[in-house]
């Protein structure tokens, strides 16, 4: 029924396209009456001008096709899980192209122009923003192997030797001459990162092997820049000597540096200008985007690598920006990202199906099938070659497995398009026919290796990524190796790279973090950075679980602070327990003053939700339940504001001096510290204070378990309203219950592997 | 007694290259290096050390050299703290940062990597009772927070807490109200380290390559 509708909307919006195309060039009759003749005309209460609407008319109506194609593909039960997306819409452009062609339009083109300005730079910003910067600096000998001398192989190997094939006799393409051979070797051995994203993005091969491939797709840019341009320059000449080889060699280290210090540049900027936001918090995503596409832009000025300094901006942006905006914006700038990304990417393989429609081409056979080998087996013999190499020099070696997925996963796609599409025809005629060779290989690679990897990996059985969050102990012990490392190289007396990265990580804490992130959080070490995240995810995920109320009928039982406390000494055993009478009554008073003195309580603490929580009746339950209500809804009135106000820093004088202003409370604290019950943590009172929003939560929560807090078993008042304002940032021991019921019943919401990343591992 | 001081015994060498896994012209280097923190002694002291003018901004940095004088580490079956180590223990200690060499079958591997987890978990069970108990944890997160001051302090506690109960629900699963959670029992370590591969993790490449960069 969905499908039916579906196919009805879309037959509709590809109708409309039609004479769309045909009623921009009727004429326009109604202006032409008004300056001959003075008739008066009645008034016209309906007219037809789309002219002036019609580039942005058409612009929205292909976004809206490529959206609506990417919607249709996963009503479609199984076909997403046999072809990758990017061939459906290959297929779609296609079937589109061929339409507007019957039709008796001119199909339009993917103009380079619009690609490289519009349609590339999303994609690329969304790969540099997330990008895994662990994994990919320990590889990046490797990687940076692989696109650069993988990438010069790939290009000389294919471009002389279809040279020599154009020479041989019987086949008319003499006229191809070296220089133009080499141009297309250069152009077609790029790997692209569009396609490799596209694909690898479905198979969810393991870490190590997506960041050598994804990780050469993006490095090989600066590459394919030089080569392209030496080529493309001197290719009137006919020959290149010395001199230029040595130039290209420099060019090639400005175009890629240059391109990096650019990046770092706006991406510091970036950083710099989100310190202050703190008062204008709608528009920080902005400043990412501006100053990232301006990185871009102003790197293509002066010809050096793009692509680089989109990835070296977004890389150098992320720590410092994280750190400073807040949560909300994170999460726009994130979805927006994977929003224009996911749209340019659909964009570009549908107008790449409707570019072969359109675009003119000249078929031989010879070409176009050597073309075709020769990529596959340069691939494959460069990337055995080198890893021949790069063993010899890594740890963890890259088995024949491995080797093959990388050679396999190098796809062609519309850079290498809309580079050849960029070749003047006048200096270039044999355009046309490079033209229909690289679009045989883009749709060669795309369909063949494309469809083919996902049932490959299975049958090699390649490992696969491990879906884990990252735990607290692995990061403690990940973070405890680094200065151990760091530390025994320092006594072996070796400056190895534990050594540089620690300098690097104290170069940067000392004087980047402090000028890029505003207030208390520059001087957050990584770990409690992490361990802050962590909470706040667990805050979150438990409010959207609908509250404690939930949980307990879901969870038996669990483990709590109680049960690592270190056992208590005979001495203190001696104590007597309260009774029970006398824990009611020191219950009632606390739940007197509490509310007296107007402060607002963290919610669940570990025990109430460990032990019998309804102990205590069903009327605990209630009010519970009617906390949270309110807390959502006002949690909902804040999003109009989209701040998050803060409590200010609790002192621990403040705190201790709240707890002990009852006598009768201060009275029970010397008997109850020995028994392992519930400490009741008493919160601040709220005053928006939108700066120092996390610096100043960390220090809160403490306070109150230093003192060694009220320990009763009071799960009335504790349980009351969660803090609404600080989007239910909770105090960690609160957390551990659920984060461990979370453990045991349920995986929760899906990890996302970026959120999680260390700022500067 | 003089040996070590006379010129590199092959025979000795060759000795303890059989006990530690390292090429012979590692233990030269490595030997060189050990003269040079010793003052051309023939133990080493907590106090050539604090030399090392590298190390003192390592936040656990007293951790380490505990580590070298820590019987335990010795393969020896000893336990205690030493007060000075000989070259061979020191080059003992080394060893437990050897990468895996590249054919090695899988239980070498499986073997290497208890080893190397064993020096770990020595590391964090200071009264060596077999268990990381919550207060050794809880130093354990304290002094890989100590340059961050009062701040870091105060969310460390909670940080070791966390970390603590997040293994006891994983080995154990749920536990009644008046159970008691022992520690982290050795066994448990490794499984919670599973995740990261520390036979190539915990390395220092220094080791494989032959060339050096003597430094102070």
């Amino acid at each position: 029924m969905e499908m039916k509708m579906f196919i009805v909307v879309l037959g509709l919006l590809v109708g409309s396209l039609m004479p769309i195309g045909g009623a921009a060039s009727s004429p326009d009759t109604r202006g032409e009456g008004n300056h001959s003749s003075y008739i008066k005309k009645p008034f016209p209460v309906l007219s037809f001008d789309y002219d002036h609407v019609r580039l942005p008319f058409e612009i929205s109506l292909w976004v809206l096709l490529a959206s609506l194609m990417k919607l249709g593909f996963h009503l479609i039960p199984r076909l997403s899980s046999i072809v990758p997306e990017s061939c459906l819409l290959i297929v779609v452009g296609l079937l589109v192209g061929g339409l507007i062609k019957v039709v008796g339009e001119v199909p339009p083109t993917l103009q380079s122009n619009i690609f490289f300005l519009y349609l590339l730079p999303p994609i690329i910003l969304d790969a540099g923003y997330f990008l895994p910067i662990r994994p990919f600096t320990e590889n990046l000998g490797t990687i940076l192997m692989f696109a650069v001398v993988g990438t010069l192989w790939n290009a000389f190997f294919v471009g002389s030797l279809l040279y020599g094939v154009c020479q041989l006799e019987g086949v008319d393409l003499k006229h191809v001459d070296l220089l133009s051979c080499l141009l297309f070797g250069t152009i077609i051995s790029a790997v692209d990162p569009v396609a490799v994203l596209a694909v690898f993005e479905e198979i969810h091969i393991n870490e190590l092997l997506h960041i050598l491939v994804f990780g050469e797709s993006l490095l090989n840019d600066a590459v394919t820049v030089v080569l392209y341009h030496l080529f493309e320059e001197y290719s009137s000449v006919g020959t290149i000597t010395v001199t230029d080889v040595f130039l290209g060699i420099v060019c090639f280290l400005v175009v890629s540096l240059g391109g990096i210090v650019v990046g770092a540049i706006y991406g510091i900027l970036a950083a710099f200008t989100s310190r202050f936001t703190s008062h204008t918090r709608v528009i920080e995503p902005l400043f990412v985007f501006v100053y990232s596409y301006m990185a871009y832009l102003s790197a293509e000025v002066f010809h050096l690598s793009g692509i680089m300094a989109l990835i070296a901006c977004g890389a150098v942006t992320r720590p410092y920006v994280e750190a400073n905006i807040s949560h909300k914006s994170h999460t726009t700038i994130k979805y927006f990202l994977k929003m224009w990304s996911s749209v340019s990417d659909t964009l570009i393989f549908i107008f790449l199906g409707v570019s072969t429609v359109a675009g003119p081409h000249r078929w031989n056979w010879t070409f176009v099938i050597m073309t075709v080998l020769l990529s596959l087996v340069a691939r494959v013999l460069g990337v055995i070659g080198l890893t021949f190499v790069i063993n010899k020099f890594r740890i963890v070696k890259l088995t024949c497995k491995d080797q093959f997925i990388v050679a396999y996963g190098g796809l062609r796609g519309a850079i290498a398009f809309s580079l050849v599409y960029l070749l003047d025809p006048v200096q270039f005629p044999m355009r046309n026919m490079f033209l229909t060779a690289i679009i045989t290989v883009i749709f060669f690679t795309v369909f063949v290796q494309g469809m083919t990897i996902r049932p490959l990996v299975d049958l090699l059985a390649v490992k696969k990524k491990q879906e884990t969050k990252r735990s607290i102990n692995e990061e403690i012990h990940t973070q405890f190796l680094d200065h151990l490392l760091t530390g025994i190289e320092d006594i072996c007396g070796h400056y190895g790279h534990h050594h540089w990265k620690d300098k690097l990580n104290r170069f940067n804490k000392k004087y980047i973090k402090k000028c890029l992130i505003a207030g208390e959080r520059s001087k957050e070490p990584q770990l409690i950075a992490f361990y802050h995240k962590m909470e706040m995810k667990q805050a979150i995920e438990l409010v959207e679980s609908g509250g404690g109320s939930k949980l307990p009928s879901a969870m038996p039982s669990t483990i709590s602070m109680q049960n690592i406390q270190p056992k208590k000494t005979p001495q203190d055993r001696a104590l007597p327990q309260l009774s029970k009478s006398r824990e009611e009554e020191i219950r009632k008073i606390l739940r007197t003053n509490l509310q007296r003195t107007r402060q607002r309580l963290r919610s669940y603490n570990r025990h109430t939700l460990v032990a019998d929580p309804f102990e205590d009746g069903w009327s605990d339950v209630l009010i519970k339940r009617k906390k949270i209500i309110e807390m959502e809804k006002k949690i909902s009135q804040m999003n109009n504001h989209l701040t998050v106000p803060a409590p200010p820093p609790d002192s621990p004088t403040v705190a201790r001096a709240r707890l002990s202003s009852d006598p009768q409370v201060w009275g029970t604290k010397a008997v109850t510290e020995s028994i392992p019950t519930i400490k009741v943590d008493l919160a601040s009172p709220q005053s928006p204070d939108p700066v120092n929003e996390f610096g100043s939560k960390a220090s809160q929560p403490k306070e109150s378990k230093e003192d060694g807090g009220l320990m009763m078993k009071a799960p009335c008042p504790a349980k009351e309203k969660k803090e609404k304002d600080k989007m239910a940032y909770e105090d960690d021991d609160d957390k551990e219950p659920q984060r461990l019921t979370r453990c045991l019943s349920d995986p929760g919401p899906a990890a996302e592997e970026d959120e999680d990343e260390p700022f500067l591992p | 007694m003089g040996s070590f001081q006379s010129l590199p015994d092959n025979h000795q060498y060759r000795t303890l290259s059989q006990n530690t896994g390292f090429s012979l012209e590692q233990i030269g280097i490595l030997h060189n290096r050990f003269k040079q923190l010793s003052q051309n002694e023939e133990t080493l002291r907590r106090d050539d050390f604090k030399t090392i003018q590298d190390l003192e901004s390592n936040p656990i940095r007293s951790q380490i050299i505990e580590a070298f004088f820590d019987k335990r580490n010795f393969q020896k079956d000893d336990v205690g703290s030493a007060q000075e180590i000989d070259f061979e223990e020191f080059l003992t200690v080394m060893s437990y940062f050897r990468a895996p060499t590249h054919h090695i079958t899988e239980e070498q591997r499986e073997e290497m990597r208890r080893a190397k987890l064993r020096f770990l978990f020595n590391m964090h069970d200071t009264d060596n009772d077999g268990t990381i108990t919550l207060e050794e944890y809880r130093h354990v997160v304290e002094e890989l927070l100590s340059r961050s001051g009062a701040l870091g302090m105060e969310t460390a506690k909670g940080i070791a807490d966390a970390a603590m109960l997040e293994v006891a629900s994983i080995s154990v699963g749920p536990m009644a109200p008046d159970e008691f959670f022992e520690g982290i029992t050795f066994e448990q370590f490794l499984k919670i380290l599973k995740g990261v591969e520390i036979e190539t993790t915990m390395h220092i490449r220094f080791l494989n390559m032959d060339t050096t960069v003597l430094c102070k």
